[in-house]
């Protein structure tokens, strides 16, 4: 079967669009392949710093011809009716056909009529046509995040392209041997060399004034010069030997490997990354690993300020001795193999780090100094840093936090005094020399900070934990002060720009208030806290003025709603939950929802469902009709088959064992006495005609409906829950 | 006086075989432009000739001031005034980045012994409404220059794109001649009978104007200056085409231009002299880009922006 082999050679692609790039590629092709009518057994794509490539293998030769009919105008319609038909299909008047054609309109038998048909055959077409064709559309409206122009020319990539290689080669095996994620070895091997090397036609087209060809080249330092190829195999095999990768999983995987091999010898271990590594993955065709020792004067440092400023500015990974439990060594990967053996660039390297580990060291001192005498120089500076320039200072923000982790201490078990005095001290760190070089310390500084200011545990602990949770995967604080002060910092953040208007919309959330309600919503159900909102808004409304609490209350809701949908449950057990009493005690809402959830996926549950929607669509009917609403107690008296019977004396029952559940929060245990009116309400249905001819008995049986849905609703409003 | 043909002995060294490269590749050599600029982006050779359809081809060293990043001449890689070569060539050519990789072979930096990376950096210069793609290169894991594919400036699309090199000459020599502190750099050959370094040539200027832009500069003055070069630009870019003393039409794009640099180096020294706050900063970038967008509107309607006169 034929292969497809595509690459494009460019300017260094950035690291973090590569993968998304090699996607978007492998997509768009193979979806506009296929919608030109080919088809395919496998399509892989691949990328490098300099290359993106797609392999698309078993592909057939050509697509299938097509025969089209069309029916158009009535052969005596008017010329311009004819004409537009003709444009349509491309044909000229003596190509169509006339046909008697009996149908009629609305399908009514009609007499014969002459009618115009289009009999439009497309031939098949040779897959090199095809990809020809639809290859340098593909470009045209490629994806980039960020994308340019350059030189004189129109045409708009990630950076300046160099070369397009695009080949279809006949008769290639399938490539199963070659696809394990191994790179092969430099020089061919046995046996491939006196395999027919396969016939390779250049598929041919222009973009970006460049045409297309079977020429690549290999690495820009070690093998640049430009070589051809005759199939996928061959490209990689080649380019393995021009010292180019082409798998980035290939590269990380050496990475790891070479580095593994070479800090085991000295005795140390690599601390994981896999996100840098595969980072570095998009920065080098030839990874090399050379491993570096940390200068000794910078080994005090802390390990979080070793390993940010190490892989923020440097992309090195970080190295532990398992000795000292300290990072002592480095890891940068080059790209390039040197005559040296990279001595000169492990000695450039090691000096830009002594460089940056200077200013870290520098800092570091500094700010423990001011640490260590009380931190008082960063207490006066938060008045000079702007929040928000409609919200104050950090000043003025410290002193919120301060009033809000104060009133929320009792809710969540700290003492008011520690986690006022956390929540006044939790910003202080943005002040320190280090966070202002490196954001991403934040937190981390301020526990060291305030234990250097002599700060309980606790509270020290709290500058750290209270950003937690920052991301999905972040752990949850549960120490108190660390839960209060956390609260406090999101809730305060959301007030603040709620009350000055600025909501997030759309994709547009520049404060990250989505996040912090997640924040919220998991400190809450994962401390299993009691926070009814209303009361906690109406506590902080002196210092909100204009905050719209039901608004910001049908924000949460909404977060819950995304947020629980990860968990498995449904949007609309959310809704039927919100209509409920309490419904702003989020912990409360979500046991709630998490038992009807259960409940719904059991026998009785659907079922009793079932019966629900039944009674309620009878009663919203038989409303609307009679105009009225049948909510008085039916009468015991007027109850005449056994089956209402039942329904009557279980409904009661249920209730009042409902109710006392309910008064206990056991949500479990009030599904379990709902779902004692499965039966009953089923054989009422079984059994009864609701709409009797007697008024009488209607009228009543319509109000025991009434008592389902009454009894039902008591647990959640099932009539959210749709089909 | 001997220099080893293959390495540069010193910090001239480095920028005549810079310029000398750049010549043979086609650049005009020009001089640094005589007003005090924060970077070699800012000479008009650069900003203005970036815009219309000419071809264009410059090299040269511009000094740039930094008031904020001076530290008396006591840091070791910290200046408030320092040098960059700036290469400017519209269209971009298709080798460029194999010219520039040659260049440094030039100074002493070969890719056979050194690792050097292209690494994504997106330019943006706020002040003077431009932007462009590109990356900043890496040497052993040392920034040594800033590569740039123009797309905007002064708010104008760039037809075609101009591909600019920047090399940060201080850093690069310190790396190249093995020194490290900037002041230890050798300026002339360290075997002359005068040699001097860095420090005999600069360290005195790095205190005194440290000192200067820091705690003495008059504030006040500088934000009239401001405000003058400012309404000396609008006024300048709105003065008639006709010339009434030649009946020429000369448009003002060059002069309202060098009021747009004056207006941006002073807010530079504003924010060094500390008087500027957060919010207001925005503002004052905002005011120097409106300028910037006035004069490369103006150049534009110049023979050298392409205008047909």
């Amino acid at each position: 079967m034929p292969e497809l082999l595509l690459e494009v050679l460019s300017e260094e692609i950035p690291a973090r669009m590569q993968r998304r790039a090699a996607r978007d590629l492998e997509q768009r092709v193979s979806d506009a392949l296929s919608a030109a009518g080919l088809e395919f057994t496998e399509s892989v794509a691949y990328a490098t710093p300099r290359r993106l490539c797609l392999r698309v293998a078993g592909l057939s030769a050509a697509s299938g011809a097509t025969r089209e009919e069309r029916r158009g105008p009535r052969a005596d319609a008017p010329e311009a009716a004819v004409e537009g038909f003709l444009r349509s299909t491309g044909l000229e008047r003596e190509n169509l056909e006339v046909r008697e054609d009996r149908k009629g309109k609305g399908g009514r038998k009609a007499e014969p009529v002459k009618v115009l048909y289009a009999v439009v055959e497309k031939p098949g077409r040779a897959a090199s046509d095809i990809a020809a064709d639809v290859i340098p559309g593909v470009f045209e409206s490629f994806p980039w995040p960020k994308s340019m122009r350059w030189g004189a020319r129109p045409f708009r990539w990630v950076r300046p392209i160099h070369s397009i290689l695009c080949i279809l080669s006949e008769d290639v095996d399938d490539g199963q041997g070659d696809t394990d994620g191994h790179v092969r070895e430099a020089g061919p091997e046995p046996g491939a060399a006196e395999a027919e090397p396969p016939l390779a036609r250049i598929v041919p087209f222009e973009w970006a004034g460049i045409r297309s060809g079977d020429r690549t080249r290999g690495h820009r330092y070690m093998s640049p010069e430009s070589f051809s190829v005759a199939c996928f195999r061959d490209y990689r095999g080649r380019l393995a030997e021009a010292k180019v990768i082409l798998d980035s999983v290939d590269r990380a995987e050496r990475v790891r490997t070479n580095t593994e091999n070479l800090v085991s010898e000295l005795g140390l271990e690599l601390i994981e990354d896999s996100e840098l590594l595969a980072e570095i993955a998009g920065l080098v065709e030839w990874p090399v690993v050379l491993v570096g020792h940390i200068p000794r004067e910078f080994l005090g440092l802390p390990p979080e300020v070793l390993q940010v400023s190490m892989r923020e500015h440097q992309k090195f990974l970080s190295v532990r001795n398992p000795g000292t439990g300290r990072i002592e060594a480095f890891v940068t990967v080059a790209n390039t193999e040197t005559a040296d053996g990279g001595a000169t660039i492990l000695a450039g390297n090691r000096k830009v780090l002594s460089a940056r580990l200077s200013d870290a060291a520098f800092f570091w001192d500094n700010d423990m100094r001011t640490a260590r005498t009380g931190m008082k120089p960063w207490r006066d500076g938060l008045a000079s840093v702007t929040f928000h320039n409609r919200l104050g200072s950090q000043a003025d923000r410290a002193n919120r936090l301060e009033r809000l982790a104060g009133s929320l201490s009792e809710r969540v078990g700290a003492q008011p005094e520690a986690a006022e005095s956390a929540a006044r001290i939790a910003k202080l760190d943005l002040l320190s020399e280090m966070v202002q070089e490196f954001p991403e310390l934040q937190g981390r500084m301020g526990r060291r900070y305030a234990v250097a200011a002599g700060y309980e545990p606790e509270v020290a602990d709290a500058c750290r934990e209270h950003h937690l949770p920052a991301g999905a995967n972040d752990p949850v604080p549960h120490a108190p002060v660390s839960v209060a002060v956390g609260l406090a910092d999101r809730f305060d953040m959301l007030f603040g720009f709620w009350s000055i208007g600025e909501k997030p919309t759309g994709s547009k959330d520049p404060f990250a208030l989505r996040r912090a309600a997640i924040g919220i919503i998991r400190l809450i159900l994962e401390n299993q806290l009691r926070l009814p909102l209303h009361d906690l808004f109406a506590a902080a409304s002196s210092d909100y003025p204009d905050l719209d609490a039901n608004d910001l209350i049908e924000f949460f809701h909404d977060r819950l709603k995304v947020f629980l949908r990860g968990a498995g449950i449904a949007h609309e057990v959310i809704d039927a939950c919100l209509a409920m009493p309490s419904s702003d005690d989020l912990w409360l809402l979500v046991e709630r929802a998490r038992s009807l959830q259960d409940f719904l996926g059991t026998a009785e549950g659907t079922d009793l469902l079932q019966g629900f929607r039944r009674a309620n669509n009878i009663l919203v009917a038989e409303e609307r009709k009679d105009g009225v609403s049948y909510q008085l107690a039916p009468d015991m008296h007027l109850v005449e088959l056994d089956t209402e019977r039942a329904l009557f004396s279980a409904l009661g029952a249920s209730e009042s064992a409902i109710v006392k559940a309910l008064d206990v929060e056991d949500f479990v245990q009030a599904m379990t006495a709902m779902s004692r009116l499965r039966v009953p309400v089923d054989a009422f249905f079984d059994a009864v005609l609701v709409n009797s001819p007697n008024p009488v008995l209607r009228r009543n049986r319509l109000c025991l409906l009434n008592r389902i849905r009454e009894v039902m609703c008591r647990v959640a409003d099932f009539s959210k829950i749709g089909g | 006086m001997s220099i080893d043909p293959a390495r540069p002995r010193c910090f001239q060294d480095i920028i005549f075989r810079l310029q000398n490269f750049w010549s043979a590749e086609g650049c005009v050599i020009l001089q640094p432009y005589d007003m005090e600029v924060g970077a070699g982006t800012f000479h008009p050779a650069t900003t203005l000739r970036a815009l219309g359809p000419k071809p264009w081809a410059v090299a040269y060293v511009q000094p740039s001031r930094r008031p904020s990043d001076g530290r008396y001449g006591e840091n070791p890689n910290r200046l408030q005034s320092h040098h960059q070569f700036q290469v400017l060539v519209k269209p971009s050519p298709q080798d460029l980045q194999d010219a520039y990789l040659r260049s440094l072979g030039t100074i002493g930096i070969d890719h056979g012994m050194h690792d050097i990376r292209f690494v994504e950096d997106d330019w943006e210069s706020p002040t003077l409404g431009a932007w462009g793609l590109g990356w900043e290169v890496w040497c052993d894991g040392m920034e040594i220059s800033q590569f740039t594919y123009f797309q905007q400036v002064g708010g104008h699309d760039c037809r075609p794109v101009s591909g600019e090199i920047t090399y940060g000459l201080e850093r690069l020599a310190m790396y190249v001649l093995g020194v490290d502190h900037v002041m230890d750099l050798p300026v002339n050959d360290p075997d002359s009978p005068i040699p001097l370094s860095y420090g005999d040539v600069f360290r005195q200027a790095e205190a005194e104007f440290s000192r200067w832009n820091f705690d003495v500069a008059d504030s006040g003055m500088l934000l009239r200056h401001f405000e003058d070069a400012e309404s000396e630009c609008q006024r300048i870019v709105n003065t008639p085409e006709t010339d009434p003393a030649t009946g020429r039409s000369i448009v003002l794009a060059l002069p309202a231009y060098d009021q747009c640099i004056k207006a941006s180096h002073l807010f530079n020294l504003l924010d060094a002299r500390g008087v500027i706050s957060v919010t207001e900063r925005q503002a004052y970038i905002g005011r120097v880009r409106a300028l910037a967008k006035l004069c490369s509107d103006a150049f534009l309607k110049t023979e050298a922006g392409g205008a047909c006169l």
